[in-house]
């Protein structure tokens, strides 16, 4: 099998990275082999899921969400991108992935570049089924490698080990046009040089986009309990932002920029779907526990499906679907959302979106005070353009929006 | 009403911790005030803070029905009694509505400051006093070595002390027969006309102001005029009682009895604590002689973390006074803090205390400012002025003298301690007025500036004697000092909350300590700080906080955009409880930790 290059692709990359935020679409599929032992998505671990049932009710919220969007009096809207994440997607039966693709099309008109995404974990079981998933339309893969260190993916709590993690890379990128992985680091005891010769691995696979998150201990956690009651030595502050600036460097230099704060890829290869997230662009969130924003008539509306992968299923079985909660976000939520979400990426805020958003110029929008402080100190930047962090700025960024909002 | 031969009214003095509200406990479940359920550990101390701290902060009263040993049964009423120097104010008061104490004395640690500085009290009052040994369960109890301590420094016949364990029970019986064999029963004349004395008052949100009174002639009863001769209020007595701890309504209160009573009095500064209470149809010849009002000492600003919160502050205050008489406020507007309250304590506990029960009860974000004492100036044109907050100080050219308070310490500590607390005193600008020894404890006099004494001298203390010495003071008079302004700026910007009156040899010393500790209290953010000390316009110390080097989320997830909103709420709520310096946030946390400062 050839390896499709980024060149195949239907369409140039100017157009992908473009400043429209999109419209996409994520489905959330709930279920993991193992609940690992720092994260706090909204997955389960669960025997003898019942796929054919789970296919049909995630179809069914589906062309729930596609009724809403395809009012006659609806804007046409034309899907950018479908993000399968989890959980642990790759544990979805190929078929009901190849169903809901289509579902996708039916309903709405696609992209002549549409992204499909697909996040699978690194096991050889699952790398069994990516020509599969290939089949079905699924034309990127987001691989949760985590590290390169067995004693490492031990910690983590990791089904895989570093062989069989590289050996899914190698077999993903032989399937997909597209391929990312994400690795873990500021673990603790990480050194500034194990961390640096991990990375020189990650970036000879020659994949075109990463995902580098440091280590965060969320609550509910099993890393949580542990580092509560003292177990869990944590890396220092001061070593974790060394850490964070090597990884700008050399990713950089690597011909992987940063886009985001945690996210690198050669230009043209950053992930559409997510930059819908970031741009405050319009998704649908179809699962257990999935988010959503949808304008509609100039609302914009939130929305969270149940949470309960049971009380979802047998939710939509009886109503169609699992909405949770929908709120309308007000004005000065969606400045806020427009600026934790866009200040994230290394392009910033372009102005249309300020008047999109807030139908306002982002002088008349912030205080312009702060940001003149933040921008004398070398954080932030205001121009014709738009509004951005710095390098400086995204380092700090949680400060930076305290600040500023 | 009791017959007089069968009351008894006593106090439970000691220094803090020696186990007087422990004593109640066992006293109240003896005598079956409390069922087994109702009970719990100092049961008395029912404000939450004092259950937090395991202090007493407010003397509280309880009538007793005991029956003795030669069969009669007896009345008592018991007051406990708040063992922290800030609180004295509150002891002398209840010795006052009493004819005898109980003297407890840890039976381990010994006589404290505390303990003779209440002796005194009780020397004051006339009382009959029985010394009793507390803790003798304790492996370290040395009863023996106590009883001559006892002898020794207080000069008080221990022959007859009594040994127990409040908290085993073991001995209380043996307590309740001496105070019915050893103490006397109250005086008075049933049929002259009423004079009852204010022993304390209180609000309470469903019955308005409660009237705690020791009556001394004549009866008190519900549907009485009453007259109250300070204030000159008359009011109608609508319902009488006691507490046994819980409230209990009785027909009427006779000579000697302890009760409360309700007349729909709006205000506590209606019934002021030491008033005479008379019936207006047929009053009494004259009141009785009452108490010194106990006068602030200490000073600081509260201000609202949130401007908006102004009014409710005001609201709070008030409330808060109405239960505590010796808690005032005044409005005070300030530069940088805005509109706010200079408040006067009776010490430093007493203001963390009234500072936490505002942020908790009242659920307000407040800015205390650095405590203050009150300094006496006269200016070069003869005016003379009182200086309740430092950044009032007028031009040093304009300032012909200062005078500041100072007091007169009494601290008890073991001999090997001795040099520390020496040492200590010495560095405070303290004068030795005595030095004597009881065994191998010392027992030092000194007279100390109460500025120097105000900001961290308790905790000073604890830490260069690892808690051995004990303490106790009282205001003596004014003198005049070479005192000198400090202010602390941040990044340029003078802080008001900061602000100090300090001696001039001190000024260097304390401002370089402020700045390192500063540093070390406000955190890191977007921009570097600089922090400086100055007195007049002369910089004397600076430190620098370096600029955050990294903080950001990760992860952020997929769509969940709430969850990040989130953080930015915690940081907004966070932001409530720092104080806006130009670009740099300070945790309010800082101003008072700021000054708690060793100087270690
Ligand atoms: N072992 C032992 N501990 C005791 C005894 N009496 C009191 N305590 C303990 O000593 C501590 C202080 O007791 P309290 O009764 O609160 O003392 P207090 O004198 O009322 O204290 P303040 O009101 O703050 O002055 C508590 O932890 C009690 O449990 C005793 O007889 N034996
Ligand atoms: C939805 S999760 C996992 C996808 C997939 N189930 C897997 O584990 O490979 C997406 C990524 O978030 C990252 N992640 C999850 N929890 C994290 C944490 N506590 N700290 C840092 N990164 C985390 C991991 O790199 C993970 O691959
Ligand atoms: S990290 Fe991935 S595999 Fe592990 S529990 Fe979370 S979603 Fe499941
Ligand atoms: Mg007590």
């Amino acid at each position: 099998m050839s390896r499709p290059s980024p060149a195949d692709l239907p369409l140039p990359i100017s157009e992908r990275m473009s400043d429209t935020p999109g419209f996409g679409i994520y489905i959330h599929w709930p279920f993991c082999r193992a609940k690992c032992p720092y994260c706090d998505f909204n997955s389960h671990v669960r025997e003898g899921i019942d796929q054919a049932r789970w296919r049909a009710a995630l179809r069914r919220e589906l062309a729930h969400y596609a009724s809403e969007t395809t009012q006659p009096d609806a804007e046409p809207r034309t899907v950018t991108s479908v993000f399968f994440g989890g959980g642990t997607p790759s544990l979805m039966e190929p078929e009901t992935t190849a169903a809901l693709i289509e579902d996708v099309k039916t309903h709405w008109p696609t992209d002549a570049s549409l992204e499909i995404t697909l996040e699978a974990n690194p096991t050889s079981v699952e790398a069994d089924r990516f020509a599969a998933y290939a089949a079905a339309g699924v034309n990127r893969v987001s691989l949760g490698v985590q590290a390169l260190d067995d004693a490492a993916l031990a910690f983590l709590g990791r089904q895989h080990d570093t062989a069989e993690a590289l050996a899914a890379v190698d077999l993903a990128r032989r399937h997909f046009p597209r391929v990312s992985f994400d690795l873990i680091y500021a673990r603790p005891g990480q050194t500034p040089e194990a961390w640096s010769a991990e990375l020189r691995r990650a970036l000879a696979e020659g994949c075109d986009h990463l995902s580098l998150y440091q280590l965060t201990i969320e609550e509910n956690t099993v890393f949580h309990a542990r580092a509560r009651r003292g177990e869990l030595p944590l890396a220092d502050p001061e070593v974790a932002a060394g850490l964070f600036e090597a990884t700008q460097e050399t990713l950089a230099a690597a011909g992987l920029p940063a886009y985001e704060i945690s996210n690198h890829a050669r230009p043209g290869e950053e992930s559409r779907h997510n930059l819908t997230y970031w741009r405050a662009g319009d998704y649908l969130g179809i699962g257990p526990g999935a988010h959503g924003r949808l304008t509609l008539d100039g609302t914009k509306y939130a929305s969270r499906q149940h949470r309960a992968p049971e009380i979802w299923l047998q939710t939509v079985e009886q109503a169609g679907h699992a909405t949770r909660a929908r709120t309308a976000v007000g004005p000065s939520e969606r400045l806020e959302e427009l600026l934790l979400m866009g200040l994230r990426l290394t392009q910033g805020i372009p102005r249309a979106a300020f008047f999109r958003e807030c139908a306002a110029a982002p002088e008349e929008l912030l205080d312009m005070g702060r940001v003149r402080a933040l921008a004398a100190e070398g954080f932030l930047e205001l121009d014709e353009a738009g509004l951005r962090a710095t390098a400086e700025g995204r380092q700090r960024l949680d400060s930076l929006l305290g600040y500023l909002l | 009403m009791t017959e007089l031969s069968r009351l008894r009214n006593f106090a439970i003095i000691a220094h803090i911790d020696h186990g007087k509200s422990t004593l109640a406990d066992r006293m109240i479940q003896v005598c079956g005030g409390l069922s087994e359920r109702e009970m719990r550990d100092q049961v008395l101390d029912s404000m939450e803070l004092e259950r937090e701290r395991g202090i007493t902060i407010k003397a509280q009263t309880v009538r007793l029905n005991y029956t003795a040993q030669d069969g009669h049964d007896y009345v008592l009423n018991m007051i406990d009694t708040p063992g922290h120097v800030d609180f004295s104010y509150e002891v002398s008061r209840s010795l006052k509505a009493c004819e005898g104490s109980i003297l407890l004395v840890d039976a381990s640690q010994g006589v404290e400051a505390q303990t003779l500085a209440n002796v005194y009290l009780a020397l004051d009052h006339d009382h009959e006093m029985i010394p009793v040994l507390n803790k003798v369960d304790l492996p370290a109890a040395e009863p023996e070595r106590i009883k001559e301590q006892i002898e020794e420094v207080i000069g008080l016949d221990a022959s007859e002390a009594l040994e127990i364990s409040a908290k085993t029970g073991q001995g209380v019986t043996d307590v309740l027969e001496a105070i019915v064999r050893r103490l006397p029963a109250p005086k008075g004349e049933a049929q002259a006309p009423l004079q009852a004395l204010v022993v304390d008052s209180w609000y309470d949100t469903y019955l308005g102001v409660v009237v705690l009174v020791r009556v001394m002639h004549g009866a008190l009863k519900a549907g009485q005029k009453l007259r109250f001769m300070g204030t000159r209020a008359v009011h109608d007595a609508t319902e009488v009682g006691i507490f046994s701890p819980s409230k209990k309504k009785v027909e009427a209160l006779g000579p000697g009895e302890i009760g409360y009573v309700i007349s729909g009095i709006k205000t506590i500064q209606d019934a002021k604590v030491g008033d005479t209470v008379t019936d207006e149809r047929r009053q009494c010849a004259r009141p009785l002689s009452g108490f010194q009002p106990s006068v602030p000492v200490v000073f600081c600003g509260l201000f609202p973390s949130d401007a908006a919160d102004y009014e409710e502050l005001r609201d709070s205050l008030g409330k808060l006074a109405l239960n505590d008489a010796s808690f005032q406020f005044e409005p005070e507007v300030s530069p940088a803090l805005g509109f706010g309250f200079r408040c006067g304590f009776l010490g430093l506990l007493h203001l963390e205390i009234v500072q936490e029960r505002l942020e908790r009860e009242f659920d307000l974000d407040l800015i205390t400012t650095a405590p203050s004492v009150v300094y006496k100036l006269t200016l070069t044109d003869g005016e003379q002025l009182e200086l309740h907050n430092p950044v009032d100080m007028p031009e040093v050219t304009r300032i012909k003298t200062i005078e500041e308070p100072w007091i007169r310490a009494t601290i008890l500590v073991p001999d090997e301690h001795l040099g520390a607390v020496l040492k200590l005193c010495e560095e405070r600008r303290g004068e030795q007025v005595d030095l004597t020894y009881a065994g191998s404890r010392a027992m030092v006099v000194y007279r100390l500036p109460l500025n120097e004494v105000v900001f961290d001298f308790y905790d000073r203390l604890k830490s260069v004697t690892r808690g051995y010495a004990s303490f106790d003071y009282h205001l003596e008079g004014y003198r005049e000092g070479d005192l000198v302004k400090l202010s602390i700026l941040v990044n340029g910007d003078p802080v008001d909350a900061l602000a100090l009156v300090v001696h001039r040899s001190q000024a260097e010393a304390r401002g370089r300590a402020l700045c390192t500790k500063l540093k070390d209290l406000i955190p890191k953010q977007m921009f570097k700080i600089a922090i400086q000390a100055a007195i007049g316009g002369k910089v004397i110390a600076r430190e620098t906080v370096s600029a955050l080097r990294k903080d950001v989320t990760a992860k952020c997830y997929g769509g969940d955009i709430t969850r990040k909103r989130k953080l930015l709420e915690k940081q907004k709520a966070g932001k409530k409880r720092m104080r806006q310096f130009g670009n740099v946030e300070i945790p309010q946390s800082a101003f008072l930790a700021a000054l708690k400062m060793g100087e270690d």
